[in-house]
């Protein structure tokens, strides 16, 4: 008989964007520390081999006050530039080409938000703004809503991955909406990632359960009451979550179903 | 002196290129990326960017966001 247990678990199975292979499958965002040497501790305990972050003005009057490259370098992790603050495909552009003269990524987190109460994606000018994007060369992650519609005309305008939302931006009220995330991974042929909207680990193992890539987050970690061990949790429960979706659920039934053998009862 | 507007402000500065932009706001060039008149200039064109009156430059670096 072989040793079963010697058939490891396939640590080494990995996923690929834009012809980048990664191994976690757990992106993080840069956002909401404390300051960046918590962001940097965070970072390394989700295991996460992405980080996101922002593109902004330097501060004039204070030219050595801490920056994010200093902490969260680009030789520890892969820097996703976001267009967080565009509302227009011309402002992401520029924003992104910036972001490709300051370190050279052309791989790129697209998001195109429509009104700062609920942070939802403008659709019509996220896909607008990916089709100039791919045009300049950029590879694009695209933030944007959990419409299978929408998902697919992003897929054929060239998304590098399609990462539709748990539940708004910040908001940690899990997976909303099962069904369309379901629809939409079974239909792309694409990295699809959940981005937005985790709150906790449980969550994060559910949105791998369903069969996505891999999951983005932020504040979920940044405003834990201990973001390190909410780095942690996060980390096993994204590959708790894959590992399920792998093995596949047992089926749903109605009633009990004993355990324990019924022959042979005293 | 030129009369410029950096990162939306008006500022007068001694630096008459992109290169002496940077040493005189005491930036690390290799953080940051520049943008003059919305055109992106490559650090490899700092040192040949002159400035001119008038000019709209941008520089940014990366920070922390989701």
């Amino acid at each position: 008989m072989p040793d079963t247990i010697a058939q490891e678990l396939n640590t080494a199975e990995t996923w690929t964007v834009a012809g980048r292979t990664f191994t976690s499958r757990l992106i993080v965002g840069t956002g909401k520390y404390k300051d960046y040497a918590q962001n940097a501790a965070a970072a390394r305990a989700s295991g996460a081999e992405i980080v996101t972050v922002a593109v902004r003005r330097v501060n004039l009057t204070d030219p050595n006050q801490p920056m994010l490259m200093d902490f969260v370098k680009p030789d520890e992790f892969t820097y996703l530039p976001n267009t967080a603050g565009c509302f227009t495909g011309e402002d992401a552009v520029r924003t992104l080409r910036l972001a490709r003269e300051a370190g050279g990524w052309d791989l790129v987190k697209l998001e195109v938000l429509s009104d700062p109460k609920t942070l939802y994606p403008d659709m019509e000018e996220t896909l607008r703004s990916l089709k100039l994007l791919v045009k300049d060369g950029f590879s694009v992650m695209v933030y944007c809503s959990d419409d299978p519609v929408y998902a697919r005309k992003l897929e054929e305008a060239g998304a590098a991955a399609i990462m539709p939302l748990a539940a708004p931006i910040g908001s940690g009220l899990g997976i909303q909406n099962p069904v369309t995330l379901r629809i939409i991974i079974e239909n792309a042929k694409v990295p699809v990632l959940v981005d937005a909207g985790v709150g906790t680990a449980s969550e994060a193992a559910e949105a791998m359960e369903l069969g996505c890539d891999a999951v983005l987050m932020n504040t979920a970690i940044a405003e834990a009451k201990d973001p390190i061990r909410m780095a942690r949790a996060m980390k096993h429960a994204v590959i708790a979550g894959r590992e399920a979706y792998l093995a596949g659920r047992m089926p749903r039934k109605l009633y009990a179903d004993p355990s324990s053998p019924l022959a042979g009862l005293i | 002196m030129v009369n410029i507007v950096l990162n939306g402000e008006e500022k007068q500065v001694a630096a008459g290129t992109v290169t002496a932009l940077i040493d005189e706001i005491g930036l690390d060039g290799r953080k940051v990326a520049v943008e003059r008149n919305l055109e992106i200039v490559p650090k490899s064109q700092y040192l040949g960017t002159a400035l001119s009156d008038g000019d709209r430059i941008e520089i940014v670096h990366f920070v922390g966001g989701g």
